[in-house]
C-alpha cells in the first residue's frame, strides 16, 4: 500500500461551495426553464417535470459533495500523489524529476472564489495530474515547491 | 561555442524530389504542350505560367534554405519573406533516419530526418542531401549527440553484426493472414462473387467505394514497402534498421532511447508461431486535432518472425526482460471473459511486462527507468470484484504498460513496488 509520509491534503473548502453553487444554479435554471416551457400545456405536468429536475439537482449536490471530498494530494520526498474520483477511483504518482512544466489556471468562477487549479505535465500524455480548487496562495506555494523539486531531481527522457 | 562549419545548401534537385509525384505529373503535362507548339498557344501559356511559378517557388525555397552544425546544435534557416531560424539541440536527438523515396533514389539524394524528444520536440528534416553525404553526416550527428565531440574527423568503419532479415515470402504470407489482409481478401472475394452474379451492381460498388479501396490498398502497399527486406543489425551505436522496396529507410535505434517494446501475436499468426515486434521511441505527443494515425506509428523491428527470434531482439532492447507469469485472479473472467486467458504481468528490478488482448495477444515491456508516472484506477465494476488496474505511463507515442485487473491488495502493493523501483532505476540511469 502506498502511503504518504505526510497526511493527505485536500482542496480548499471553498471548492465545495463553488461546485454546490454550480450544480444548484444549473438545476434551478433547468427546472424554471422546463416549467416555463410546459406551463402553457398543463400546469400539473409542468410542476411534476420541474420537481423532477429539482430532485435531480439534489442528487447532483450529493454527488458533487462526494466528488469534491474525494480529492486529495500528498507531497512525498520524491514524488507527488494525487487521488480522486468516486465512481472511478484514480491515484496518480508523479515523480518530481519527471515534471516538465506546471500550469496554474483559474477560470472566472474559480477566481471569484479565490481558487486556482495546479496541473503538472510530464512527457507522457497519459499522466494526468491536476489539483483543482486550491486557495490561490496554496496554489502558488505548491507550484513553486514542485518547480524547485523538479529542477533538483530532473531526469532525462 | 566551439568550431562551426560554414553554411551549406541542400542538393539542387531537392524541390523536384520534394514535389514528388506532382513533378512527374507536371512533366507529363509539359511535354505534350512543348511538342505540340502552335495551336492553342494562349491556353498553354497559362499552364506553362502556373508550372513556371511553382518551379520558381520551389527554387526560391531551395535557394533561401541553408543549414550548418553550430557547436551542439543543428541550425536550419529557411523562408524568404518570413525568415525562420530553427535550432535543434543534438543532445535531444532520439533517432536519425535516412529516408529515400523512389524519386530520390533516381536522383541519388537522401533525406536526413532527426527525431527529437520532449513534449515540444519535433522533427528536423534535411531534404535532400547527396546520397553519399547522408551516411557520414548521420554518423557525425549521432556522435555529436552521444559524446558532444564536434571534430569532423573521418568516420571509422563501424563493424555491425546482422541479426535478421525478413524473408520476402514470409512477409507476404504474414500480410495475407493479417487483419487488414483478410479484410481485403474478403472484400475482393465479395466483389468477384457480385461481379459474376450481377456485373452492373459490382461496377456500381467499385465506382462508389473506389476511394476506400484505394486507401486500403495504399495501407497494405505502404506496409509491404516499408517492411520489405527489413534488416536488423547490431552496431556499437545501437540497433540499425534498413528496409524498403521503392523507398529506402535506414534508422538507428540508440540504446536507452526505447520507451516501450510490444510483441503482437494475432490469432492466425499464433497458429503459425509468428509474432511481430515493435518499438516505441520518445517522440512528439499527440496534439489536439491530430488523429490516431500520427500517434499510433510504431517502428517494426521484426515485421514477422518466430518468438525465439523476437526474444533474441528483445534482449538487445530490454536486457533480462521479464515474463508475464503472474496470472490474473479467476474472478476477472466475469469482467473480461475474452481477455482473461491472456492477462498477466511480471517484473524484474529494471523492467515491467504486461500481457493482454482479446483475440490477438499483446505483450508490452517498459524499462522502469522510462516510467513517467504511475496510475492506479478502480472502476465501478472493478470495485465489485475487488480489482484495480495499474498503469505505467511512458513518453512513447502509443505504448504504456497496464497491469489490468489485479487483485486490489496486489495492485496497491505493485504500485508501491514499481514507484520505488522506477525511482531506483532513474537514479542509476546515465543522464
Amino acid at each position: 500500500m502506498l502511503e504518504p509520509d505526510t497526511a493527505w491534503r485536500a482542496p480548499s473548502p471553498r471548492l465545495l461551495t463553488l461546485r454546490r453553487l454550480e450544480v444548484g444554479v444549473v438545476a434551478l435554471l433547468l427546472s424554471a426553464g422546463l416549467f416555463a416551457l410546459l406551463v402553457s400545456r398543463s400546469v400539473a405536468i409542468a410542476a411534476i417535470v420541474a420537481a423532477a429536475a429539482l430532485a435531480l439537482g439534489a442528487a447532483g449536490e450529493v454527488v458533487a459533495g462526494r466528488r469534491v471530498r474525494s480529492w486529495g494530494y500528498a507531497e512525498r520526498e520524491e514524488d507527488l500523489i494525487v487521488r480522486r474520483g468516486v465512481l472511478f477511483f484514480r491515484m496518480s504518482v508523479i515523480p518530481y524529476g519527471r515534471m516538465q512544466f506546471i500550469d496554474v489556471t483559474a477560470g472566472p468562477l474559480e477566481r471569484a472564489f479565490g481558487l486556482a487549479t495546479v496541473r503538472m505535465h510530464t512527457a507522457a500524455a497519459a499522466s494526468d495530474a491536476r489539483i483543482p480548487g486550491l486557495a490561490v496562495d496554496e496554489a502558488s506555494r505548491v507550484r513553486d515547491r514542485l518547480a524547485e523539486l523538479g529542477e533538483a531531481q530532473a531526469a532525462g527522457l | 561555442m566551439t568550431e562551426s562549419d560554414g553554411w551549406r545548401r541542400l542538393h539542387p534537385v531537392s524541390p523536384v524530389v520534394r514535389a514528388g509525384r506532382a513533378a512527374i505529373a507536371i512533366f507529363f503535362v509539359l511535354v505534350p504542350i512543348v511538342l505540340r507548339g502552335g495551336g492553342s498557344l494562349r491556353d498553354s501559356y497559362i499552364q506553362l505560367g502556373v508550372v513556371a511559378a511553382l518551379a520558381a517557388l520551389g527554387f526560391v525555397n531551395w535557394f533561401v534554405t541553408r543549414w550548418r552544425i553550430e557547436g551542439d546544435d543543428l541550425r536550419i534557416e529557411t523562408g524568404l519573406i518570413r525568415r525562420q531560424s530553427l535550432r535543434f539541440p543534438l543532445a535531444q536527438v532520439q533517432a536519425i533516419d535516412i529516408v529515400q523515396p523512389g524519386l530520390a533514389r533516381i536522383f541519388r539524394v537522401a533525406e536526413l530526418r532527426l527525431r527529437l524528444g520532449g513534449a515540444s520536440g519535433g522533427t528536423a528534416r534535411l531534404a535532400y542531401l547527396p546520397q553519399q553525404e547522408a551516411e557520414p553526416l548521420r554518423a557525425r550527428l549521432l556522435r555529436l549527440a552521444t559524446t558532444g565531440e564536434t571534430a569532423p574527423h573521418e568516420p571509422e568503419p563501424i563493424e555491425e553484426r546482422v541479426l535478421t532479415t525478413v524473408p520476402t515470402l514470409q512477409l507476404i504470407a504474414s500480410i495475407v493472414v493479417s487483419d487488414v489482409g483478410i479484410l481485403v481478401e474478403l472484400v475482393f472475394v465479395a466483389l468477384v462473387v457480385t461481379a459474376l452474379l450481377a456485373p452492373a451492381a459490382a461496377a456500381g460498388i467499385v465506382g462508389g467505394g473506389a476511394a476506400e479501396l484505394i486507401a486500403v490498398a495504399t495501407l497494405v502497399w505502404r506496409r509491404f514497402n516499408q517492411e520489405y527486406k527489413l534488416t536488423v543489425a547490431a552496431a556499437p551505436d545501437g540497433l540499425r534498421l534498413r528496409s524498403g522496396l521503392v523507398a529506402l529507410n535506414a534508422e538507428t535505434i540508440r540504446p536507452g532511447r526505447v520507451q516501450a517494446v510490444r510483441l503482437v501475436e494475432p490469432f492466425l499468426w499464433r497458429r503459425l508461431g509468428w509474432c511481430r515486434l515493435e518499438v516505441d521511441l520518445a517522440g512528439r505527443q499527440k496534439r489536439k486535432g491530430e488523429g490516431e494515425a500520427t500517434r499510433g506509428q510504431l517502428r517494426a523491428l521484426l515485421p514477422v518472425g518466430s518468438r525465439a527470434l523476437a526474444f533474441e531482439l528483445l534482449e538487445h532492447l530490454v536486457p533480462g526482460a521479464p515474463q508475464p507469469e503472474r496470472r490474473a485472479p479467476r474472478r476477472v473472467a466475469w469482467k473480461s471473459p475474452l481477455r482473461y486467458r491472456f492477462l498477466g504481468w511480471g517484473r524484474t528490478d529494471a523492467a515491467v511486462v504486461t500481457m493482454t488482448g482479446r483475440i490477438r495477444r499483446v505483450t508490452v515491456w517498459v524499462p522502469l527507468e522510462k516510467a513517467q508516472s504511475l496510475r492506479l484506477v478502480e472502476g465501478p465494476l472493478q470495485r465489485r470484484l475487488r480489482l484495480v488496474t495499474v498503469h505505467v505511463d511512458t513518453a512513447g507515442r502509443a505504448l504504456h504498460a497496464a497491469l489490468r485487473d489485479r487483485d486490489r491488495a496486489e495492485g496497491h502493493a505493485a504500485l508501491a513496488d514499481l514507484v520505488a523501483l522506477a525511482r531506483a532505476a532513474r537514479a542509476s540511469a546515465p543522464p
